[in-house]
């Protein structure tokens, strides 16, 4: 049995069934970036005075990938037009330029979070805080204790605050900093990966991490039907073309979606 | 709605290497959409930078940045400027949820219960 309206329009809709479907998936898509937009909202309104991050984001890297997502939108936008003017050599090449961009979006994003993953806030006993990148960990955990090292590349400050805006921090000094078990306060068993920038630093790496990892697994869905249809599905093409290239422009509707949603998520979580 | 527009109805593939005539047209206006774009996103950049005196400016800047960019996508990359009505429909629903999910947020701001302790 065939599927019907896949390739001309149902009369009541004016569009073929996918476009339908796809739009109405898209809406859902925009409640739930929506939600958690507002939840950034209200977390960044609810936060105390001085205590809003500026400035931890790499704002050249962040600028690198927004550049990668607008060129692969573009890529994707020319794929489906060379479909629709019967050239699929050129739909090939610029879906493979679509893959390999979305490939490198989601290297880019690696790398940041890595970098975070890898930054620690330490908090010492004589009271103040001891704030950067891992360089070697030696602490160990014998017998309910630790004991050994950690070496960080960074800067010691007195209150907490000097580290959330960043922009009136830039001339701190970085340099090696040795620091023994005995020194980090409430050190426990859990480790001291607690201390890192991970999700569960405070609300803005929450907020960060849900919203660029629900944005990144967006990508890589997207990047997986890209492929599948770069790939296998493009028998399709020499069977019916006009139905490949209604598959082609559905999955574009979709990347240019996660396009759109980076748009806002670039400068609301780098620049402002 | 834009009848030779692409998107307009189903989207019928020309015969193997014809040439839709329309298409060239369409693509050199996706590309002017694409220069569009890099240009915004180095505006966007560049206007983060700029004292504007408060940061509420700043975000103001920005957030309008953004919207001129996602309109330029929404517009012509997803085809909105000339659709379907079914499509505007579904579109006009999802506009007043999210606007009401935003309203929402702001409401709450002035809705505290007695002995609330605000930092």
């Amino acid at each position: 049995m065939d599927i019907p309206y896949t390739v001309e329009a149902r009369p009541d809709t004016g569009l073929y069934n996918a476009k339908v479907g796809i739009w109405l998936f898209l809406a859902s898509e925009v409640m739930l970036f929506g939600a958690l937009f507002s939840s950034y909202i209200l977390l960044r309104v609810g936060a105390r005075e001085g205590y809003w991050p500026h400035g931890w984001l790499n704002v050249p890297v962040g600028t690198a990938n927004t550049i990668v997502l607008i060129t692969s939108s573009i890529t994707t936008v020319m794929a489906w037009a060379s479909c629709k003017m019967g050239q699929f050599g050129k739909f090939k090449f610029y879906h493979a330029c679509t893959l390999c961009l979305a490939l490198t979006f989601v290297g880019i994003k690696s790398y940041e979070y890595h970098d975070k993953f890898t930054h620690y806030e330490l908090p010492l006993i004589d009271g103040k805080f001891a704030d950067g990148h891992l360089v070697e960990n030696k602490l160990r955990y014998e017998n309910k204790a630790w004991s050994g090292y950690i070496v960080l590349k960074g800067h010691k400050v007195e209150d907490r605050r000097e580290l959330y805006d960043l922009h009136t921090h830039k001339d701190a000094k970085h340099e090696e900093m040795k620091i023994e078990a005995a020194q980090i306060k409430g050190l426990d068993a859990s480790g001291v990966w607690r201390f890192s920038y991970g999700p569960w630093h405070n609300t803005y790496t929450a907020i960060y991490f849900t919203l660029t990892g629900l944005h990144a697994l967006h990508v890589i869905g997207g990047a997986i039907v890209i492929g599948f249809l770069w790939g296998p599905l493009a028998r399709l093409w020499q069977r019916d073309p006009e139905r490949f290239t209604n598959r082609i422009e559905i999955s574009g509707l979709f990347w240019h979606f996660v396009d759109l949603v980076w748009i806002f998520l670039f400068p609301v979580l780098y620049l402002l | 709605m834009n009848p030779s527009h692409p998107a307009s109805g189903s989207a019928a593939a020309p015969a193997h290497g014809a040439v839709d005539p329309h298409f060239s047209h369409h693509v050199r206006r996706y590309l002017y959409v694409f220069y569009a774009l890099l240009f915004g996103t180095l505006i966007t950049v560049g206007a983060s930078f700029i004292p504007w005196g408060n940061r509420e400016v700043n975000i103001a800047v920005a957030l309008a940045i953004a919207i001129a960019k996602a309109s330029l996508v929404g517009g012509y990359f997803m085809h909105l400027i000339s659709e379907r009505k079914m499509v505007y429909t579904i579109l006009a629903f999802t506009a007043f949820f999210f606007i009401g999910l935003m309203f929402l947020i702001l409401w709450s701001f002035g809705d505290f219960p007695r002995f609330t302790v605000k930092h």
